[in-house]
C-alpha cells in the first residue's frame, strides 16, 4: 500500500495528529504526552525570557526541535502587526518558516479576526513563510486564504479550549470539497471521537491541545487521540456505506428455518 | 566611574554602563543565545552582530523564546 503521509509544504509526516504544548502541569508531562501521541509537529508560543532567572530549563530542553517539528504560533495576538512581529521573531530563533498564524478578535470567545488574518497571510507568504492558518469554518474565507498563499487551512471545530467538538460539519465538508490544501481541524475538540469525525470528513489532520493537556489522564488521552486519528483516517479511506432510511438485513434470507 | 544609563529589557528598567556592547550584556544575562531571538527598539537583531552594537540610554530590548502553547 502507498504510504499515507500528511504533506505540508512538501514536508512529509507520518502522524496526522498535531498537538499543542500549552496547559500541561509540567514540561516533563508535556514531553511524555507528545511522545505517546506520536505527534511529529507541535505548536509552541513565543514569549519573553525570564531574565531574572535564566537557569530554568527551556521547552527546547525537553522537546528536541531536531526530532519534532516546532510550529511557532501567534497565540495572544489581536492584530496583524503583533502577529507579524511574533513570527518574524520566531523565525529568528532558529530559521522556522513553517508557522501557525492565529489572530484573535475577541478575548472571550477567541474567534479568529479574519480580516487581520487574511492580511497577515498575504504578507507572511510574501516574506517566504509557510503559513498554516487558524480560521473560522467559513468556506468563502477559506478560499481567500488559499488564494493568498496559505500552506494549510485550519478551521476551528469550536471555540479554542471549549471541547465542544465539530459544530458545523457541513461547512468543514464544503471546505474539504473545494480545496486540495492540507485541511486541519484546529481548536475545540473535546474527546477522541471528535478527532475521528474530523478525519472521516476527509480532513488531513487535527490539532489538539486542551483536550489532551486538561484530561484527567493526559497520557491515556494522548493515546486515545492517536488511535482516533488513525481510525478516522482508515475509515475515510475505506469508503463508507451509503446512508439509508430503512433497514437492510445483514444475514441472508435464504435458508431460514 | 563609568556613566550609567537606563535601558529596558523585556519591559523592566535596568541600569547598565553607557556604551555596553549587546554581546557583553548577553554574557551577563546568561541567556542561551541559540534558543532566543532579540529585538532592539522593535528591530530584530542578527545574533552574529551582537558585538557591533553599543547600547544607549532608553534602548528597549526584547528577548523571546519558545514556551508551551496551543
Amino acid at each position: 500500500m502507498k504510504k499515507d503521509n500528511l504533506i505540508i509544504s512538501k514536508k512529509k509526516f507520518n502522524s496526522r495528529l498535531i498537538v499543542g504544548t500549552g496547559k500541561y502541569k509540567s514540561m516533563v508531562e508535556c514531553a511524555k504526552a507528545i511522545k505517546i501521541s506520536g505527534a511529529e509537529i507541535v505548536t509552541v508560543a513565543v514569549r519573553r525570557v525570564n531574565i531574572s532567572d535564566t537557569s530554568k530549563p527551556l521547552l527546547m530542553d525537553y522537546i528536541d526541535p531536531k526530532k519534532i517539528t516546532y510550529l511557532p504560533n501567534t497565540a495572544g495576538c489581536f492584530n496583524s502587526d503583533e502577529a507579524l512581529r511574533t513570527l518574524r521573531l520566531a523565525r529568528e530563533i532558529g530559521g522556522w518558516k513553517l508557522v501557525k498564524l492565529e489572530v484573535l478578535g475577541d478575548k472571550d470567545n477567541l474567534f479568529p479576526e479574519m480580516i487581520e488574518t487574511l492580511k497577515s497571510t498575504e504578507i507572511l507568504t510574501k516574506e517566504g513563510f509557510k503559513v498554516m492558518v487558524y480560521c473560522n469554518d467559513d468556506p468563502l474565507m477559506a478560499k481567500r486564504l488559499e488564494n493568498a498563499g496559505a500552506a494549510a487551512i485550519m478551521p476551528l471545530a469550536a471555540p479554542i479550549g471549549s471541547g465542544l467538538g465539530i459544530l458545523n460539519k457541513v461547512n468543514i465538508q464544503i471546505i474539504r470539497n473545494q480545496t486540495k490544501l492540507p485541511l486541519i481541524i484546529d481548536a475545540g475538540l473535546g474527546q477522541a471521537s471528535d478527532a475521528t469525525i474530523a478525519m472521516e470528513l476527509g480532513c488531513d489532520g487535527v490539532l489538539v491541545n486542551t483536550a489532551i493537556a486538561k484530561a484527567k489522564k493526559p497520557f491515556e488521552m494522548a493515546k486515545a487521540f492517536k488511535n482516533a486519528v488513525i481510525a478516522g483516517r482508515q475509515s475515510f479511506l475505506s469508503g463508507r456505506i451509503e446512508k439509508k432510511v430503512m433497514g437492510s438485513a445483514s444475514s441472508p434470507k435464504k435458508g431460514i428455518i | 566611574m563609568k556613566k550609567k544609563i537606563k535601558i529596558k529589557i523585556n519591559g523592566k528598567v535596568n541600569k547598565i554602563d553607557d556604551k555596553t556592547k549587546l554581546s557583553d550584556l548577553f554574557k551577563n544575562l546568561k541567556v542561551p543565545l541559540k534558543k532566543v531571538a532579540i529585538e532592539l527598539n522593535r528591530e530584530i537583531v542578527d545574533k552574529k552582530n551582537l558585538n557591533k552594537i553599543n547600547l544607549k540610554a532608553n534602548d528597549k530590548i526584547e528577548i523571546v523564546h519558545f514556551i508551551g502553547g496551543g
